[in-house]
This record gives structure tokens, C-alpha cells and sequence, in this order.
């Protein structure tokens, strides 16, 4: 009894300093600047413009040093509100429409832009630091969304397993219903892959809306292994990022920089150059934001260059500045797809929901 | 239902000389006038313990779940229930329901029956290293869907040492998943009642010529039923709306209504589908808890309850055999391996070389700046988080549990209890992607408090608190009800206040459950992601979420750090469970 009595305590004691840490820690975890500040960023009472509220996919990140850098050059506190995936996101935005998450939102990809356009989402904004190749990117009759970067969406390779195997390597969408390449190849579903979506527009680019299906049936014949997400194609299925059994894989121009050998000198995996959708990823003002003026700062300082160089290695895809600079591993092993597979987003925009189904009904049943 | 409120409450009247309050009613005026007194005072108390728990719910989960399936139903502000006819007569709608249901009652009746022989192992049963033992077992039910599914998957791939199989993107493979996560359930909800039994039931009907099988059969089981039914509901419910599981598990083709609903929300936006489709998933949700409750009722019965160091007994290798051979291929087959396999993995680099590396890098922000923050500082954002979430479960579980252990004797209140009882279980029959959805379009300065909800990140404790709730239920409810009514009469026959009552009867039973409940619920909270996916700004990012976002990038580095991470995670989960089992068996002493 003593000693149970003893240990109790001891157990009681344990959890209530535990509880007691916790507790005292949690003021300090709730003021920080963005903290105190997020329930003005919903109101419209005094003290509103003293924040921005930036609504992103969960891909996004920002480092307290870049947090301060803004607060600095613009004045404002910056209070980010993630919101699942680039899907999600605008699903959320239009949803939310008549009373805004926040005040700009980042992460919208071209896949999905044009639903939030539609809607009426975003408010016009042209911002002066777009450089000419972001301009290029944006969206064709559209003056609310901002291209803040991009990344190509292509075939990966394991060239150990092609060399081992005495095959040469696929070049084009083509060759994968080529019998040589039966079993090989493992891609992800449009209906719940961002990536996948992407792969199934390179497919619609490259063979038409007439056309697709037709391709699509053939990989299944050649033994096309469909999964539900990327991380499971790739650190599954991939021969060239796990013990998987298929050396052709759905990932990103960017993933051969993430398989460079310990000494630096090569990559184990490489892309697919010929088979590239291009994601471009915007930010816009909401309408109806509390404080257009801070979003609109905040595009700007999406479009620095400090802001700018972190792009690759926090979020994966490639800079729109041009004078921004690409990480080592990047401009050596990852280069940017010369001419990726294009398709008219005015096309993506109506037939989007559409050709996911006729796909889903076809080709998974 | 409360079935055993009929039989409970007529035994004691004849079986003992204890009166009860309401069977006084024809006496002399001034007594009627207190017991009309009374009763309003009663109403008054149950009336505000049930409406704390119902306003939570109400507003955190009732109201934005309402809110966006309305939507759905609206057409530019006019009623259309034309979904239902297109939806319906989808040939895909039924397949997929087909699925659902079939997963969840196959997962459930395998966990059910693993878990019962395990339950006794480790409830009953004494052994050198049973805390260990007992905190293992939970440590599946937090670990995130995402990486279990991809080191089932590891294991079960046609390269993968169980490629043999062949049941790789199976209905199998799903299922033995599914098992996995919530085998601890069925264990620990199972074992909270067994533990606390009185032996001497089944040991009469042993000395009266029952071989150990038929006591077990006759006695013992029927009393378990009450635990059984309510592990068995959750389970059912956590296997039909499993997301990540499927996601990752089931292959080309397989889905289920939850998958189809997060596909039409977050893909298709057809909020008109997902409408239908969440009626549907409510529909079998119902269906299942009125099951659940029918099994309960026609069993539950006032129990001589003993403290469970009375009820225990050291393993004995013979007699218990089988369970033993069960519970340790279970546990072995089923639990350790896959963990193991996770394990390993945490120390190897990509060439397979062993290594501490993945562990040293928890202190950074991954390869090259993967994270907006360390994975230590997203455990200690976890345990800050469940530690309120938990806390508001347990207030609000407590209270429901409380007031649906009662029995009343009219229909009205007995129908009342029963309402009340299914309703709290609702949260985990919803898609989460229904309910965060839901938040967005409610929460915006909700109940006239000018704070926007949906971005303060305050909503992140309180959305884990709604799916822990139901587990602090029915881990202390079976518990509560099994306490003799006679108990209540005599102290309130005897001038006791209901809040003595209370508090001398119902109280010291209830620490020992809620400390078990306790558990459970941190639990559900460090692993829980739907939600907190839906909420969590980057700066708070819990342990799932940084773990999700570490493995959904490329690079050997990221993927080693998911898995530390997922060892972390599962570290800290045995932890506080051995924790909550010490504080809980030994407060069990001082009554």
C-alpha cells in the first residue's frame, strides 16, 4: 500500500508538472507577433490593417527570418493560415468567398486556378516586381492571379536498373506502350494526385482530347500500375528511391536533385524530359480582403529576390525571377524541361472535372 | 435502451429493503411537494450537466456539418433533392457502399476477436513486463495512416518479403491495416471491464461442474458484452471511414464512401454529391450504433465490480494457452513485425548502412529546409495541443458519460439517454472532410465573438477533442453503468445530495476509467490528421503533420527523418501510456 500509495504520487506529481510545463509554455506559443494578431485578421473592428493574413496550400514554407524581413520593409505582421493542398486550397477560397480566410492567397496551381477565377475569388492586382518570364506565365484574359513559381510534373528514371537490364532507357510518352517497357512503369491517380492530374494534362497535350483514353488504355495493357499517391509510387513502387520492382516513376523535374551520391558528383535518378506537364503556382488578393493593400505587399515580397532564392529547396519547384539562383544540385542535376507538354488552360478550366471522370470510368471502372 | 435499468432497478426493489426516491409518490402532501421539488431539482442538474457536452458538440461539429451538407441540398437558395435520385441509381455509389460496409464489419470482427483473448492477457493476467506490453499495443492506433501504409506496403509489394502473398492493393491488405490500428481498442476497452470483474461469478460456476470453456461462454462473456459491443462500435467506425488506410492500401480501383466524399469535396468541389454521399455514410453510422446498442442492452447488467488487483491472477501457461498463442501471433504477427520493419528503417540511410543520422536531423528542418519547423519543436506543438484537447475531452466525455450512465424510469428520459448517447459517437462516423469543410463556412466569428475561428489555430485542440470525446465515453460508460443502482438508492435513501452521490459512488470508479480514458484520448489526439490537416497553421505544426509533410517530398534524408519521426511519435505515445496505466492502477488502491 505504501509503496502503491508512493508511486501514485510520483505518477500524479509527473503528469501535473508535465501538464504544469505545458501550460505555462502555451502564452508564449500564442504570442508570438502572428498569433496575438489573428483574431483582428478575421474582423473588421480597428487594428485590421496592421496584419496580413496569408491563406497557402501546405507545401508552404517561410522561415521567421523571411517573417521579420517583411514586417520590416512593409509594416505589417504576416499571419499564415495553411489550408490543405493546392485542390483544397481554392475549394476552401470558394467556399469562404463571402467571407474571406484571409487577405492574399498563395498556392493556387494552374490545374485548379480557374475555378477560383471563375468564382470570383480573387480581386485584379498587376504587381510591378513580375518579371518577363512570370508574366509569360500567367494565365491568358486573367489579371488577378500572379505566377510566383513553377515546376515540372515528368517521368522519373532509375538508369542502375535500365543499365542492369541491358534496356535502353524510354525517351517519350510513346515508348512506354512499347512491350519492352511492360511493367515497368508506375504512375499516380489524377483523381487524388496532384501530380497525377498533371501527368493525365501531359497526356491530353501530347494526344488530344480524342486521343487519351486510347494511350491510356495501352499503358494498361503494358502493365501501367496506377496508385493513389506519389510518396507510395515513389518510395514504394520506384525502383530508384526504394526496394520497389518498376524503374520508370511519376515524380517532378526537381526530384534527380534529391538522389545525388554522397560525394556530389552524380545523381541515381534522372526525368524524363519529353514527358513534363508544367504547375505553375500563383498568388492572388482576395476579394473582400480586410487589407488588399498588405496583400498586395506580400506578392510583391513573394516576388524578391530573397524570397525568390528559398523557392527551390522549401517548396520544390523553380524561381520566376530570372535573376534568382538555383542551389548547386539543382542547376546541375535538375534542369528545367526545355518544352514541356502544353495545353490551353481555357481547355483545363471547362473540361477539367470532366475528363477526370471519363478517365476514373474508363480506365479504373 | 439502458435495458438493464428494467431488470437492475426491479431486482433491487425485491431484493432489498432499500426504497427508491420515485416510489414514494402517494404519501401525505407536503411530500409530494418535495418530490416535485426534487424533480425539478434533478432536471435542473441533469438538464445542465447534459447541456455542456451538447453545446460543444452543437456548435464544433452538429453546426458545420449541418451547414455544408445544407448546401448541398441548396441550388441557388432552392431545396434540390434531385442528387439523390442521380446519385443512387450510380452503379459506382453502391459498389463503393458495398466496400465500406464490408471493410468495416470484416475489421471489425477480426479486431473483436483478437482483441478479446487479448484483453484477458493483458488485463487479467499478470506477467513480468505487462505495462510494456499493455503500452505497445496502442502505439499502432497513433501512428500516422501515411507512413503505415507505405511500411505495409514496403512489406507487402511484390519485391517486399510478404510478395509472395500476393495480396498487395487488396481488400485483405486493407483490412489486416485496419486490424493493426485498432486491435488496441477492442484490448483496452475489453480489458478496462475485465480487470475489474468479480472472479467469484465465473469461479462458482466452475465449482458447480463448468468446464473453464462454458463458464467463459455462460458468464463471462455476456458480462463483457456491454465492453465488447462498445469497443466493437468504434472500431466499426473507424474502419468504415478510414481515409489514409485505403488511400495508401487499397489499389486501383477500391474506394469507399469516405474516399468518394473526399474526392467530390476537395477534387470536384460537387458539394450536391457529397451531400448525398455524407447522408449515406450517416446512414450506416446510424445503423451501426442502433446495432451497437441493441447487443448492449438486451446485456448490460449491474456487475459486482472488485478492484483489479482482486480480479487478477499470474499467467499460467497452461490453462491460458490459447489466448496466450493468439495474443503473442497477434502481437508478433500482426504489431510487431510492421513496427519492427518501421524501426530498422529509422536507423538505415539509403544504402542500407546503419545509422543514427535520421535521428540527428529531428533537430533541424529537414533537408534543405523541408519544414517551417524541427520535428522536436512539432512534438512539443503535439503534446501542448493534446494536452487541452484531452482535457476538454475528458470534461466533456466525462459529463456525457455521467449523465447516459443514468436510469430513468420514464420512456422520455430513457429515449433522451439513448439519443444522447449516439449522438456524441457521430464524430466518428463523419468524414473529417465534411466536418473541416463545414468549419470554414461556420466559424467565422461564430455566436457573435468577433474572432475568426477557422485561422486561429485554437480550433486545432477543440477539433481533436470532438473525435477523443467519443473514446472517453465509452471507455468510462461501460464502467459507470456497471455500478450497482442500489448503490445510488441507498445513498440517496440515506440523505445524500446527488452531488454525493456522485462523488462517493460514481467518482472513485470513474477515476480509474478516466485515467484509461485519459489515455486514450492523448492518444487520438498526438495522431490525429484529418482534421488537424484541415486547421494547423505552419508555425504549429503537429507530429502527423510535419511527418506527412517530410515524406511527401523526394530525398532520402526526408524520408529516414519521416520515419525517426514516426518513432518519436510512437515512442511518446507508449510513454504517456504507461503513465496513464500507472496513475490508474494505483489510484485504483484507495477506495
Amino acid at each position: 500500500m505504501t509503496t502503491s500509495r508512493l508511486r501514485s504520487i510520483t505518477a500524479t506529481t509527473t503528469l501535473l508538472v508535465l501538464a504544469g510545463t505545458l501550460t505555462a509554455c502555451v502564452p508564449s506559443s500564442d504570442s508570438t507577433p502572428s498569433g496575438t494578431q489573428s483574431p483582428a485578421a478575421g474582423g473588421d473592428t480597428e487594428g485590421t490593417n496592421s496584419t496580413v493574413t496569408v491563406v497557402v496550400h501546405d507545401s508552404f514554407q517561410i522561415s521567421d527570418e523571411q517573417k521579420a524581413a517583411f514586417t520590416q520593409s512593409t509594416g505589417y505582421d504576416l499571419n499564415v493560415v495553411t489550408n490543405g493542398d493546392g485542390g483544397a486550397l481554392v475549394n476552401k477560397l470558394v467556399l469562404t468567398k463571402e467571407s474571406p480566410l484571409g487577405d492574399v492567397a498563395y498556392g493556387v496551381d494552374n490545374t485548379f486556378a480557374s475555378r477560383g477565377i471563375t468564382e470570383g475569388v480573387f480581386a485584379p492586382y498587376t504587381s510591378p516586381a513580375q518579371s518577363p518570364t512570370g508574366a509569360d506565365l500567367a494565365i491568358p484574359g486573367d489579371d488577378t492571379l500572379t505566377a510566383v513559381d513553377y515546376g515540372d510534373v515528368c517521368l522519373n528514371l532509375d538508369p542502375t536498373w535500365f543499365k542492369d537490364n541491358n534496356i535502353d532507357e524510354p525517351t517519350s510518352l510513346d515508348d512506354l506502350t512499347d512491350p519492352v517497357y511492360k511493367d515497368l512503369t508506375v504512375v499516380t491517380n489524377p483523381a487524388t494526385s496532384s501530380p497525377g492530374l498533371s501527368f493525365m494534362f501531359a497526356t491530353i497535350g501530347q494526344y488530344g482530347e480524342e486521343g487519351y483514353l486510347d494511350y491510356w488504355n495501352d499503358l494498361n495493357d503494358n502493365g501501367l500500375k496506377i496508385v493513389d499517391g506519389w510518396e507510395d509510387a515513389y518510395y514504394v513502387d520506384f525502383t530508384g528511391a526504394g526496394d520497389g520492382d518498376r524503374p520508370i516513376a511519376l515524380s517532378y523535374a526537381s526530384s534527380p536533385a534529391f538522389t545525388v551520391t554522397d560525394d556530389g558528383t552524380e545523381t541515381t535518378t534522372t526525368a524524363m524530359l519529353d514527358t513534363c506537364f508544367r504547375q505553375v503556382e500563383y498568388a492572388g488578393v482576395l476579394a473582400g480582403a480586410n487589407n488588399p493593400e498588405g496583400g498586395q505587399a506580400f506578392i510583391d515580397f513573394l516576388l524578391g529576390d530573397d524570397f525568390q532564392n528559398t523557392i527551390p529547396d522549401a517548396m520544390y519547384m523553380y524561381p520566376v525571377t530570372d535573376s534568382a539562383t538555383l542551389p548547386d544540385a539543382w542547376s546541375q542535376f535538375a534542369p528545367v524541361p526545355p518544352n514541356p507538354i502544353s495545353l490551353d488552360p481555357a481547355l483545363i478550366a471547362t473540361n477539367r472535372d470532366a475528363w477526370i471522370k471519363d478517365w476514373n470510368a474508363q480506365i479504373i471502372g | 435502451m439502458t435495458p438493464g435499468s428494467k431488470t437492475g432497478t426491479r431486482r433491487s426493489l425485491a431484493n432489498t429493503p432499500v426504497v427508491a426516491p420515485h416510489t414514494a409518490p402517494r404519501a401525505a402532501p407536503h411530500i409530494v411537494g418535495q418530490a416535485r421539488t426534487r424533480a425539478v431539482r434533478r432536471l435542473v442538474v441533469w438538464g445542465g450537466a447534459a447541456a455542456i457536452p451538447l453545446i460543444f458538440l452543437g456548435v464544433f461539429f452538429g453546426w458545420p456539418v449541418t451547414a455544408l451538407i445544407a448546401r448541398g441540398f441548396l441550388t441557388d437558395g432552392a431545396l434540390d433533392l434531385s442528387g439523390f435520385a442521380d446519385v443512387l441509381t450510380t452503379p459506382r455509389t453502391w459498389r463503393l457502399l458495398g466496400i465500406t460496409l464490408a471493410q468495416g464489419v470484416v475489421g471489425t470482427l477480426v479486431a473483436v476477436a483478437l482483441g478479446i483473448p487479448g484483453a484477458y492477457i493483458l488485463y487479467r493476467c499478470t506477467f513480468p513486463g505487462r505495462t510494456i506490453a499493455r503500452a505497445l499495443v496502442t502505439i499502432p492506433f497513433v501512428l500516422p495512416t501515411v507512413v503505415v501504409g507505405v511500411a505495409f506496403r514496403a512489406l507487402l509489394a511484390p519485391n517486399g518479403p510478404l510478395g509472395f502473398l500476393n495480396i498487395d492493393g487488396t481488400f485483405t491488405a486493407v483490412v489486416a491495416a485496419l486490424v493493426f490500428f485498432n486491435y488496441s481498442v477492442v484490448v483496452r476497452t475489453v480489458g478496462g471491464m475485465w480487470e475489474k470483474i468479480d472472479p467469484r461469478t465465473a469461479e462458482a460456476a466452475r465449482s458447480l461442474g463448468a468446464s473453464r470453456t462454458r463458464a467463459l461462454w455462460t458468464v463471462t462473456l455476456p458480462q463483457l458484452m456491454p465492453a465488447i459491443t462498445s469497443a466493437a462500435a468504434v472500431v466499426f467506425l473507424f474502419c468504415a471511414t478510414a481515409f489514409g488506410t485505403v488511400m495508401v492500401l487499397g489499389g486501383q480501383g477500391y474506394g469507399t464512401i469516405e474516399t468518394e466524399i473526399w474526392m467530390q469535396t476537395v477534387q470536384f468541389l460537387d458539394l450536391r454529391t457529397a451531400a448525398i454521399l455524407s447522408i449515406l455514410q450517416l446512414t450506416v453510422v446510424a445503423l451501426a450504433l442502433w446495432v451497437s446498442a441493441r447487443a448492449r442492452t438486451s446485456r448490460e447488467r449491474a456487475l459486482t465490480l472488485v478492484s483489479d488487483t482482486t480480479a487478477q491472477r499470474p499467467l499460467n501457461l497452461r490453462q491460458d494457452a490459447a489466448a496466450l498463442t493468439i495474443t503473442a501471433l497477434t502481437g508478433i504477427g500482426l504489431l510487431a513485425w510492421p513496427l519492427l520493419n518501421l524501426l530498422t528503417a529509422a536507423f538505415r540511410d539509403r544504402n542500407g548502412n546503419w545509422t543514427l543520422n535520421n535521428f540527428t536531423a529531428l533537430g533541424t528542418t529537414g533537408e534543405r529546409n523541408a519544414l517551417s519547423v524541427t520535428v522536436w519543436e512539432a512534438l512539443y506543438n503535439s503534446l501542448v495541443i493534446a494536452f487541452y484537447a484531452t482535457l476538454t475531452a475528458l470534461i466533456i466525455g466525462g459529463l456525457v458519460a455521467y449523465v447516459v450512465s443514468r436510469r430513468p424510469t420514464s420512456p422520455t428520459g430513457k429515449n433522451a439517454i439513448t439519443w444522447l448517447d449516439a449522438l456524441f459517437m457521430l464524430p466518428l462516423g463523419v468524414s473529417a472532410v465534411t466536418v473541416g469543410f463545414g468549419f470554414l463556412i461556420t466559424l467565422d466569428r461564430p455566436l457573435g465573438f468577433n474572432l475568426d475561428l477557422r485561422s486561429s489555430g485554437l480550433l486545432v485542440p477543440l477539433a481533436q477533442a470532438v473525435v477523443a470525446t467519443p473514446l472517453v465515453v465509452r471507455t468510462v460508460l461501460p464502467v459507470l453503468r456497471a455500478i450497482d443502482p442500489r448503490q445510488h438508492h441507498a445513498a440517496a435513501t440515506l440523505g445524500a445530495p446527488p452531488w454525493r452521490v456522485a462523488l462517493t459512488i460514481d467518482w472513485p470508479h470513474a477515476t480509474r476509467a478516466l485515467g484509461l480514458a485519459a489515455g486514450m484520448a492523448f492518444a487520438v489526439s498526438l495522431g490525429e490528421f484529418g482534421a488537424t490537416s484541415f486547421l494547423a497553421r505552419p508555425d504549429t505544426a503537429t507530429l502527423p503533420i510535419v511527418i506527412f509533410r517530410l515524406i511527401s517530398k523526394p530525398g532520402a534524408e526526408n524520408y529516414g527523418m519521416a520515419l525517426a519521426a514516426s518513432v518519436i511519435l510512437a515512442l511518446v505515445t507508449a510513454a504517456i501510456m504507461m503513465l496513464a496505466e500507472r496513475l490508474r492502477t494505483t489510484t485504483a488502491g484507495e477506495f
